[in-house]
């Protein structure tokens, strides 16, 4: 229960990182779509990489609303209770 | 600007398919002429990607009782089995099925498609949880959004992932309902049944798997998987379609579940739309028949499907885990999927191109489906023509050396 908001971008930063085909600046603003190219499925299997590392599972409803880094990271914030 | 602007990328790759010549995505038989055979223009094709697993659209029976029923009770019902009423056919399918099943109900839908998302919406209620698999079908996931549920996807064939996340829900209130499939249309792979079925009754769930694929192909009477692996009675829901391998359309599911047919008048995708045909359905009862009474059929279905993946296997291409009717290729990139299907279509051979996001782990597959009505030597026609194609195309080894690592 020690994971703060940072800790959180990192995990999602650094799992996007090895799967990106170019290296793409990562930010909260990066859309995942647009900027990722990732399809609904990839971005479904990419959440399901991080789940497991916060021990939180996201509803599909919440990915479905999420269209920027900020937005995941944000999600994931909320679902794990980080102040 | 264009409603249909946001479609451009998809439209400049569908463009360029047409351009080449090469677009398996509206592919058009000029004439079919047997469940494994078609012409394009004048050209033979043999057919090795159409799910006819039993191959039974030609049958005599089959044709018979559809003629018989189109011309006793009128080429369609014109209307929804609610507001406008049942025939004759579709309590008689309902109850072969049923008895199929050894259950004590079954419910028609006029798809497949439409049983996956006319059970999922209606069985999952708002604050209930559906539990999907991560390979599953469209239809699956298209149920889980029309319903009001919390939707979570869990690893693919992963009992523990299920577990993990089953754990996570803890004592969240609402029923737990786990969503698997028989065997996954894209790499023909099966669930471990029992393993999930374990965890099933550990957490107090119920448990749907859509045999689609596995229908009258896997079990000792065609039942499918849940037969296979001996877990029906874990399995409380099993939903399937006429579409595969009783060569029709339609979808239905079964269930002992107490109260069942409540649900015909809560689904709305079974409310909301026509029934299926009379002929239809009387070709189903028919296919279904002979499904139970001719195991030859499965017999020879998977002495087909081992021969062709065997033999695929062999020439060095990269497959799914486990020989089944679905026997995919895994290819490169989508590009090397087109080209390949496009020569396998000029030399003959009908086969089908899957992309992401319909593919898992965003694999590019080219797709055959195995039918019982296949002969061996059009299944060796089949693999001699892969061999030819994927030799040219640099994707598997040179004739001496894949016969010497054969050796």
């Amino acid at each position: 229960m020690n994971t703060s908001i940072g800790d959180i971008r990192q995990i999602v930063f650094d799992t996007l990182r090895p799967s990106l085909q170019r290296p793409v600046p990562l930010s909260d603003a990066t859309n995942i779509v647009n900027d990722l190219g990732l399809d609904s499925v990839a971005m479904m299997d990419f959440v399901m990489e991080i789940e497991n590392r916060l021990d939180i599972s996201v509803p599909l409803d919440r990915i479905a609303e999420i269209e920027s880094l900020g937005d995941l990271v944000r999600t994931l914030r909320e679902l794990k209770g980080v102040p | 600007m264009s409603l249909l602007d946001k479609f451009a990328s998809l439209r400049a790759a569908y463009d360029g398919l047409e351009s080449s010549r090469a677009n398996p995505f509206n592919v058009a038989f000029d004439r079919v002429l047997s469940p494994t055979e078609a012409k394009i223009g004048d050209r033979d094709i043999l057919l090795l990607g159409t799910n006819n697993y039993l191959g039974l659209t030609y049958d005599p029976a089959v044709i018979a009782r559809a003629v018989e029923a189109i011309e006793t009770f009128g080429s369609g019902t014109t209307g929804s089995r609610i507001a406008n009423g049942s025939y004759d056919g579709h309590m008689r399918l309902e109850r072969a099925l049923a008895d199929f099943y050894g259950r004590r109900h079954a419910m028609v839908f006029s798809t497949g498609y439409q049983a996956n998302v006319g059970m999922l919406s209606a069985l999952a209620g708002k604050n209930d949880h559906l539990l999907l698999d991560a390979d599953c079908h469209a239809s699956i996931y298209d149920g889980a959004r029309l319903g009001h549920a919390q939707v979570t996807r869990f690893r693919h064939n992963d009992p523990d992932d299920l577990a993990i996340r089953l754990r996570r829900l803890g004592d969240t209130q609402g029923d737990k309902i786990i969503v698997v499939e028989g065997i996954y249309s894209m790499l023909g792979d099966s669930a471990p049944l029992r393993e999930f079925a374990a965890v099933k009754r550990e957490w107090g769930a119920y448990l749907v798997v859509d045999e689609a694929h596995s229908l009258g192909v896997l079990g000792e009477t065609g039942r499918g998987l849940a037969e296979a692996a001996g877990v029906e009675d874990d399995v409380d829901f099993i939903v399937g379609t006429f579409s595969k391998s009783l060569g029709g359309v339609g979808g239905f599911c079964v269930s002992d579940l107490d109260g069942f047919d409540i649900l015909r008048v809560v689904s709305r995708p079974y409310m909301f739309t026509a029934s299926l045909p009379p002929s239809v359905v009387a070709a189903a009862l028919e296919a279904l028949r002979q499904l139970r009474a001719r195991p030859v059929l499965r017999k020879r279905l998977m002495d087909n499907a081992r021969r062709y993946y065997d033999g695929l296997a062999e020439l060095g291409f990269d497959l799914g885990p486990e020989p089944n009717p679905v026997v995919s290729a895994i290819m490169p990139d989508p590009e090397s999927a087109f080209a390949f299907w496009s020569r396998l279509l000029d030399a003959g051979l009908y086969t089908n191109v899957s992309l992401p996001p319909a593919t898992p782990k965003g694999l590019a597959l080219l797709r055959s489906s195995v039918s019982a009505a296949h002969t061996p030597s059009q299944i060796d026609h089949a693999l001699s023509l892969f061999a030819e194609v994927g030799r040219s195309m640099g994707l598997i080894a040179p004739a001496r050396l894949a016969l010497r690592a054969a050796g």
